[in-house]
C-alpha cells in the first residue's frame, strides 16, 4: 500500500513541478471551448438546441482528460528514455503494482485538470444544472481518466522511444476525441458516424458528464457507467499485461 | 551466492553472451571484466530479472530470476551503468523512493537516509532536484542509493565512472567494510584494472560474451606472464578498439538533446 502510494506520490510532485505543462495541457481545450463555443453559439441556438458552451463545457473537460491522462500513461517511455523505469523494474514489489500506482497517479492528476477546465468553463457561462451534481460527475471524470491513463501505459510499453508518440495523437488520440460526441450532439447522425461514436469509450464519458450536469445524455447514465466501468478493467488488465512484458 | 550455467543470451542474429558459466561464493567480491560490448551488462540484466536470457540458467541467492523475479529482487542492490535517477525529484526523494519500495521501515529509512548522504556528501543538497546535480555528484547519489536497503549482493555497473579518485577510495572503504560486517557480496565490472586488482577477490574477464579467463589476479598474472592485471587483460583481450552499437535509448537522448537546442 505505501508502495503504491509513493508511486502514486511520484507522479502528483512531478506534475506539480512542471508548471509548463499545466498550462500547456489546459491551453488547447480553452482554445477549443472559446473558439468553436462562441463561434458555432448562434447556428446552435438557432437549430434549437439551446446554450453551445454549456453543451461543449464536458467535451472539453473530456478533452482535457484524455489529453493529459494518455499522455500520463505514455510517460513510461520518458522514464525508460531517463533510466528511472530500471530503477521501478528492479523492485521487489509485483509489475501490476508498479503500473497501479503510476496509473492511479496519472488518472489523478488528468481528473484535476478536468476540474480546472470545468471551473474555467463556468466563467464562459457554463452552469451546470445542479452543483450537488459535481460529486458524481467527480467519480466518472476519475474513471475516466483511469481508462485512458492505462490506454497509454499500455501503448508506452509496447514502443521503444518517443518517435511513435506523434502516430498515437494522430491515429489515437485526436479520432477518440474527434468522433466522441465531444464536440455535437449524438442524435440523428449519419449511421457510419453514429456506429463509430458507439466504439469510442470517450463518448460514454462525456455523455455521463451530460447527463450528470445538463440532464441530456444519450445513452443514459447506467449504460454510460456500465461501459466505461468495463472498459476500464479491460485497458488495465491490458496495461498491465504489457507492462509485465517491457524488458530493458 | 550466483550460479550461472551454460547463459546465452541473443538479440536477433547476434549473440551477445554466450555459452557462459561462473560462480560467485557468498561474501566475495568479484570482477567482472571485459572491453566494450563484450557482454557485462547484458549479463548483469540477465542477473536482476531485467532481461530474459535466451537460454542457460542463473541462481541469485538460490532463486531463479525467470522463475521467481521477486525473491531474486529483494535480494539485490544495483547500481547502473547509465543513469536511473528520477531528474524531477530531490536526492532526498530518490533516496526516500528508494526505502519505501524496499520496505525499510520509516526510523531505519530515514536515518540510513542521511549517514549515506552524509557519506556521499550530498547531505547539504539533499533538496536539490537531481537534475541540477552534476554528472559525479548524480553517480554519488545512485551509489547511496543502490546501499540504502544493505542488499545481499550488490551490482555495480561501472561504479567509479567518472569519480575523482577521492571519492573511489571513499566507496570503495564503505563497499569493503560493508562486506566484512554483513558479508555482502559484491559484483562488479569496471574498466580501471587496478581498481579491480586491488579490491576484487576474484576476477573473470568476458569478451565477445564468451569468458576468457576466471581466476584470482595472481593466477590471472601467471597465467599470462603478465606483471600487472591491465597486461594480462590486454593479452587475453589484444589490442583492437571496440564500439558499442547505439541502443534505441541513445539515439533518443541524442534526438532530446537536439530539440532543446
Amino acid at each position: 500500500m505505501n508502495k503504491i502510494y509513493i508511486l502514486w506520490l511520484r507522479q502528483i510532485k512531478r506534475w506539480l513541478r512542471s508548471r509548463s505543462r499545466i498550462v500547456g495541457s489546459l491551453a488547447q481545450p480553452l482554445l477549443f471551448l472559446l473558439a468553436l463555443g462562441y463561434g458555432f453559439s448562434s447556428i446552435f441556438q438557432e437549430a434549437g438546441q439551446g446554450n453551445y458552451i454549456t453543451f461543449l463545457a464536458p467535451g472539453i473537460i473530456g478533452m482535457g482528460i484524455i489529453f493529459t491522462s494518455i499522455f500520463s500513461g505514455m510517460e513510461v517511455i520518458w522514464d525508460r528514455q531517463f533510466g528511472f523505469l530500471k530503477e521501478t523494474l528492479v523492485a521487489p514489489m509485483p509489475r501490476f503494482n508498479i503500473m497501479l500506482g503510476r496509473t492511479l497517479g496519472g488518472a489523478t492528476i488528468a481528473t484535476i485538470q478536468g476540474v480546472i477546465l470545468m471551473i474555467l468553463s463556468m466563467f464562459f457561462g457554463f452552469r451546470p444544472e445542479h452543483l450537488i451534481s459535481i460529486v458524481p460527475a467527480l467519480g466518472v471524470m476519475f474513471l475516466m481518466a483511469l481508462l485512458f491513463t492505462s490506454l497509454g501505459t499500455m501503448i508506452a510499453s509496447l514502443l521503444e522511444d518517443m518517435q511513435g508518440f506523434h502516430l498515437v495523437m494522430n491515429f489515437l488520440v485526436m479520432p477518440l476525441f474527434f468522433l466522441s460526441g465531444a464536440l455535437f450532439p449524438l442524435e440523428g447522425l449519419p449511421k457510419t458516424l453514429s456506429i463509430i461514436t458507439r466504439l469510442d469509450p470517450l463518448s460514454y464519458g462525456i455523455d455521463a458528464l451530460r447527463e450528470l450536469f445538463l440532464g441530456m445524455g444519450h445513452y443514459g447514465l447506467a449504460m454510460d457507467l456500465v461501459v466505461l466501468t468495463l472498459v476500464t478493467l479491460l485497458f488495465l488488465g491490458l496495461g498491465s499485461y504489457f507492462f509485465k512484458k517491457i524488458q530493458v | 551466492m550466483i550460479r550461472v550455467n551454460n547463459l546465452t543470451k541473443t538479440f536477433g542474429d547476434f549473440t551477445a553472451v554466450n555459452d557462459i558459466g561462473f560462480s560467485v561464493k557468498p561474501g566475495e567480491i568479484f570482477a567482472f571484466l571485459g572491453p566494450n560490448g563484450a557482454g557485462k551488462t547484458t549479463t548483469i540484466k540477465m542477473l536482476t530479472t531485467l532481461l530474459r536470457p535466451t537460454a542457460g540458467s542463473i541462481l541469485v541467492n538460490g532463486n531463479d530470476p525467470v522463475k521467481s523475479p521477486e525473491a531474486v529482487r529483494r535480494s539485490f542492490g544495483i547500481v547502473f551503468q547509465d543513469q536511473s535517477l528520477d531528474d524531477e525529484l530531490t536526492a532526498w526523494e530518490n533516496m526516500e523512493f528508494h526505502g519505501v519500495i524496499y520496505d525499510l521501515p520509516k526510523p531505519l529509512r530515514r536515518e540510513r537516509i542521511r549517514q549515506l548522504l552524509i557519506f556521499v556528501d550530498l547531505w547539504d543538497k539533499k533538496d536539490r532536484l537531481a537534475k541540477e546535480f552534476s554528472g559525479g555528484m548524480k553517480r554519488r547519489l545512485e551509489i547511496a542509493r543502490g546501499l540504502l536497503h544493505h542488499p545481499k549482493v550488490i551490482f555495480l555497473d561501472e561504479p567509479t565512472l567518472g569519480l575523482d579518485p577521492q571519492t573511489r577510495n571513499h566507496m570503495w572503504e564503505y563497499l569493503q567494510e560493508l562486506n566484512k560486517k554483513e558479508g555482502t557480496t559484491v559484483f562488479f565490472t569496471t574498466h580501471y584494472m587496478e581498481e579491480a586488482d586491488r579490491v576484487a577477490q576474484r576476477v573473470a574477464i568476458i569478451d565477445h560474451g564468451k569468458i576468457v579467463a576466471m581466476g584470482t589476479s595472481d593466477e590471472l598474472k601467471k597465467q599470462t606472464d603478465a606483471l600487472t592485471l591491465e597486461e594480462a587483460f590486454l593479452s587475453l583481450t589484444g589490442k583492437t578498439i571496440r564500439d558499442e552499437s547505439a541502443k534505441a535509448t541513445d539515439m533518443m537522448r541524442r534526438m532530446r538533446r537536439a530539440w532543446r537546442k
